[in-house]
């Protein structure tokens, strides 16, 4: 075979940004089955709440207070997000730590408002399906953003200690497009928590 | 080039791509071949045991009022069988043909994610013994492979029996997942240059559409069995109608699942047809686009259908003539389909019929008789006759069986040359197709029959005055002759596996790129990744262009573009690793740590994040060899104000 023709790759990038590189596929691997949990998980909602005589059953909708702060640091945490996401697709280490470490901060202040927002739910898991569906979708949520947070704490520590390679920019870069899925489902689930149960 | 320098490329190329020796060398393999040839064993020994678990509740039913086998006995015993058969064998049997045949098929070194693929592995293997460790122990499942509630809730079946079904459903769906995620990422970027969408092989296409079912059914069924555990462990309410749940919530997300999982089995196996009759007819399969239309289009339907498994819950009747056309509606694609092959046989060249074949065309005669009764009871008033008699058993396996394990076996004496090197007996090939297509036939016809005269499904015996002994006796004689055909399939291998290695590269002279390496191929596939101008690159071009230029000294792999497979960049693929198989360990421990504590939740969780940051975090040395050879991406200059890089 060694001696019909051949066509020479020789000098072709060995990683890549955005949508042809393997990260970028793999990440939206996961924002697929993961929206698609997020979607019917919600549908489940819908249809218990068909069921009901009256929703919420036996308990008042949860407070919006702690729910629309989150709601609101969630979304200002695009921002500082999708700048990381530039700086890391240039490869410029200074302004990528800059980056991760403000976003580590937003993190920090949703994880703890969120702690809050499961004290005002104003319902239990095992006080009856209602509850039961409200903690899934919180639960499903946070689980979201605890990894993506410990994820982007590898990250930022990576970034600091090295060893480093052109990928792991890309790494950081994806790690981005995830951020962009959990801010993103997250208005779907406000709304569903937090005002079907007000609907009339 | 001279061949010298071939030889150089060559050796190089292997060394980078070796395994490590030893036993730590074979827990750390990401070679997506030994990783795929792993799971054909794995899931061929759960089938065996599947199997004889069948065999004990056929030798059970032989008699009437028999008392071999008690009704506790008996429950765990077909909810294990239908579990371990369609979650432990017949799903993933057919994802691993795809893990070992799409990177072949489509001139890739690995798959995508070769890690990734070693943990769905290991995840998938803990999972499997952990069931049957708990049916040892006298806690398998008992609720039947649907596990529906109230039957499967706390009320009904207190225990943890049903706790390691719901696990047992996370374990087997989290790598069926990974392994969609992968074959999708593999067919769409690494295909070899020149191999643009219409130049797909067929079964590439059919697995590529099963993994978009999976991503979109398997989530349900995850969510469904989190709902369950956490009913019977935390005391939440999902199913409890007493509470404001709903026991029809599980059966919408079971089948929002379970009716595309039917044809999850059975999509793949149509690739492996399609593969089969093209290389026998020596004609590429007639209407190509029509065939890939089908694929994509059953696996849209599937999803519509999944509420006529619940014609007989009560739903509106406009509800009903709705999915009754539905149903109706996906016979469509699969006709399209055989019109296809008929058409080639028609107009291909002579027919060779060696056994591949021969399990091909005993798959048409089944599955058209399994097609019709599903037909049947796709259509709701019959099916509030059928519903839970003998009557869906059979069809359940004439659809299962004839459409899936038919085409399974032939592709495994197709491409067992390629796996091992060595050509499986012709003559074995033969004793085992008709003792396979007689013993199954005579197994399951007699069922419809039994369940039009009202036999129900799981009984696990009944009385001499309803007459149905003597079929019932036909059926159990059957399954015999299958057992005695897998034996016959056993020894053929065995004897095999004991030859030389003479079937050479490509023995049926077949047209796709898995033919164009050596059996078994080295450990990159191939040496250099070849260049594709047709759709059966074998029979146009025998001598294929070759790609040059990739680094030797890495695991370089080509990526290109999805619609027209231009080279785009060289993706560095990992190295063999023991993260993958220490995460396993991990997440098995959390799993099934949960179905004991829901704390496991949360001190199990600690493992697993160890487990997979050891896994990203990069050593130096694989790092330096990266940047050694490291292209950066062309891109825009940065603008001025930007202050200087700063490198590690
Ligand atoms: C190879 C020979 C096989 C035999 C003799 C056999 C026999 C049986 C028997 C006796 C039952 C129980 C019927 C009842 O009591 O309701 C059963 C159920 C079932 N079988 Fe098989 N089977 C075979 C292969 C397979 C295969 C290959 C699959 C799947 C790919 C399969 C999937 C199932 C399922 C899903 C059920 C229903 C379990 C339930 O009721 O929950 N079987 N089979």
């Amino acid at each position: 075979m060694s001696t019909s023709g051949v066509r020479d790759v020789t000098g072709l990038p060995t990683y890549t940004f955005g949508h042809h590189s393997l990260m970028w596929w793999g990440t939206m691997g996961i924002i697929v089955i993961e929206g698609t949990v997020f979607v019917i998980a919600i549908g489940a909602y819908l249809y218990l709440r068909s069921l009901a005589q009256a929703w919420p059953i036996g308990a008042p909708p949860p407070d919006l207070t702690y729910g629309t702060l989150n709601t609101i640091i969630l979304l200002l945490s695009a921002i500082p997000n999708q700048w990381t996401k530039k700086v890391a697709e240039r490869e410029n280490l200074k302004l990528v730590r800059i980056g991760l470490i403000v976003c580590l901060a937003f993190a920090v202040a949703f994880l703890v408002v969120r702690a809050f927002e499961f004290g005002s739910l104003n319902v239990h898991w095992d006080t009856n399906a209602y509850g039961s569906i409200v903690y899934a979708l919180m639960v499903l949520h946070t689980t979201h953003l605890v990894t993506d947070v410990l994820d982007t704490i590898v990250l930022t520590v990576l970034m600091f200690t090295g060893p480093l390679e052109g990928k792991r920019f890309v790494d950081v870069s994806e790690n981005s497009v995830y951020w962009w899925f959990v801010v993103g489902s997250w208005p779907f689930i406000y709304a569903t928590v937090y005002w079907v149960p007000r609907l009339p | 080039m001279t061949s010298a320098e071939y030889e150089r490329e060559r050796a190089e190329v292997e060394k980078t791509w070796a395994e490590k020796p030893g036993w730590l060398g074979q827990l750390m393999v990401v070679n997506h071949r030994t990783v795929a040839l792993r799971y054909l064993v794995t899931t061929f020994v759960f089938f065996l045991l599947a199997g004889l678990m069948a065999a004990a509740m056929r030798l059970q039913l032989a008699r009437a009022d028999n008392d071999l086998i008690g009704p506790d006995l008996y429950n765990q015993l077909f909810s294990m069988h239908g579990s371990v058969m369609m979650f432990l064998f017949a799903v993933p049997v057919l994802e691993a043909m795809g893990i070992y045949l799409v990177p072949l098929m489509v001139g890739a070194r690995n798959i995508a994610f070769p890690r990734l693929n070693a943990f769905s592995y290991w995840v998938f293997l803990f999972g499997g013994l952990m069931i049957f460790i708990a049916f040892a122990l006298d806690i398998g499942p008992e609720a039947g492979w649907f596990s529906y509630v109230p039957l499967a809730g706390p009320e009904f079946s207190p225990g943890k029996r049903q706790d390691f079904w719901a696990q047992l459903i996370t374990f087997t769906e989290l790598s069926a997942l990974i392994v969609s995620v992968e074959i999708i990422v593999t067919a769409f970027k690494l295909r070899t240059p020149g191999m643009t969408l219409k130049r797909i092989p067929l079964f590439v296409w059919a697995q590529v559409a099963t993994a978009f079912m999976v991503l979109f059914a398997m989530p349900a069924v995850m969510l469904g069995s989190s709902f369950l555990i956490s009913d019977r462990l935390v005391g939440t309410h999902f199913f409890n109608p007493a509470e404001g749940g709903d026991a029809l919530l599980w059966q919408h997300l079971f089948w929002f699942f379970g009716h595309p999982e039917v044809y999850i089995i059975f999509v793949p196996a149509l690739g492996i047809v399609s593969e089969i009759v093209a290389a026998f007819t020596r004609r590429a399969v007639f209407g190509y686009l029509p065939v890939v239309l089908s694929l994509l289009a059953t696996a849209i339907l599937s999803f519509g259908l999944w509420v006529h498994h619940m014609f007989t819950t009560g739903l509106p009747p406009a509800g009903m003539s709705f999915f009754t056309a539905a149903s109706l509606l996906i016979a469509i694609p699969t006709g399209v389909q055989i019109f296809c092959w008929i058409a080639t046989f028609a107009t291909g060249g002579r027919l060779r019929f060696h056994t591949p074949l021969l399990f091909v065309v005993g798959f048409f005669f089944i599955f058209i008789i399994g097609g019709l009764t599903g037909v049947m009871v796709a259509s709701a008033t019959l099916d509030s006759q059928f519903h839970d008699s003998y009557f869906v058993v059979a069809h359940l396996h004439y659809v299962l069986i004839g459409g899936a394990l038919f085409p399974l076996v032939g592709g495994i004496y197709y491409w067992f040359p390629k796996m091992t090197g060595r050509m499986l007996s012709e003559r074995a090939g033969r004793w085992q197709f008709w003792l396979f297509f007689i013993g199954f036939n005579v197994t399951f016809f007699p069922m419809h029959i039994l369940g039009i005269e009202g036999m129900t499904r799981r009984i696990y015996t009944y009385s001499a005055s309803s007459g149905w002994e003597g079929l019932n006796q036909l059926a159990t004689g059957g399954a015999l002759m299958i057992a005695a055909s897998v034996v016959v399939l056993i020894a053929n291998i065995i004897s095999s596996l004991r030859k030389a290695r003479t079937a050479g590269d490509n023995p049926w002279d077949a047209p796709g790129l898995e033919w164009a390496t050596s059996s078994p191929p080295p450990p990159s596939n191939f040496v250099r990744p070849l260049v594709v101008t047709s759709r059966t690159p074998l029979w146009v071009t025998p001598h294929p262009e070759t790609v040059i230029g990739l680094p030797t000294g890495i695991r370089s792999v080509l990526v290109t573009r999805v619609h027209d497979a231009e080279p785009h960049h060289i993706s560095v693929f990992p190295t063999p690793s023991i993260w993958p198989f220490l995460s396993a360990i991990a997440v098995t421990i959390l799993f099934i740590g949960s179905i004991f504590t829901p704390w496991a939740l949360v001190w199990g969780a600690v493992p697993v994040a160890i487990g997979l940051i050891g896994w990203f975090w990069p050593t130096k040395e694989e790092t330096a060899t990266h940047c050694k050879y490291e292209v950066k991406p062309p891109r825009e200059a940065p603008p001025p104000s930007e202050p200087a890089e700063l490198r590690l």
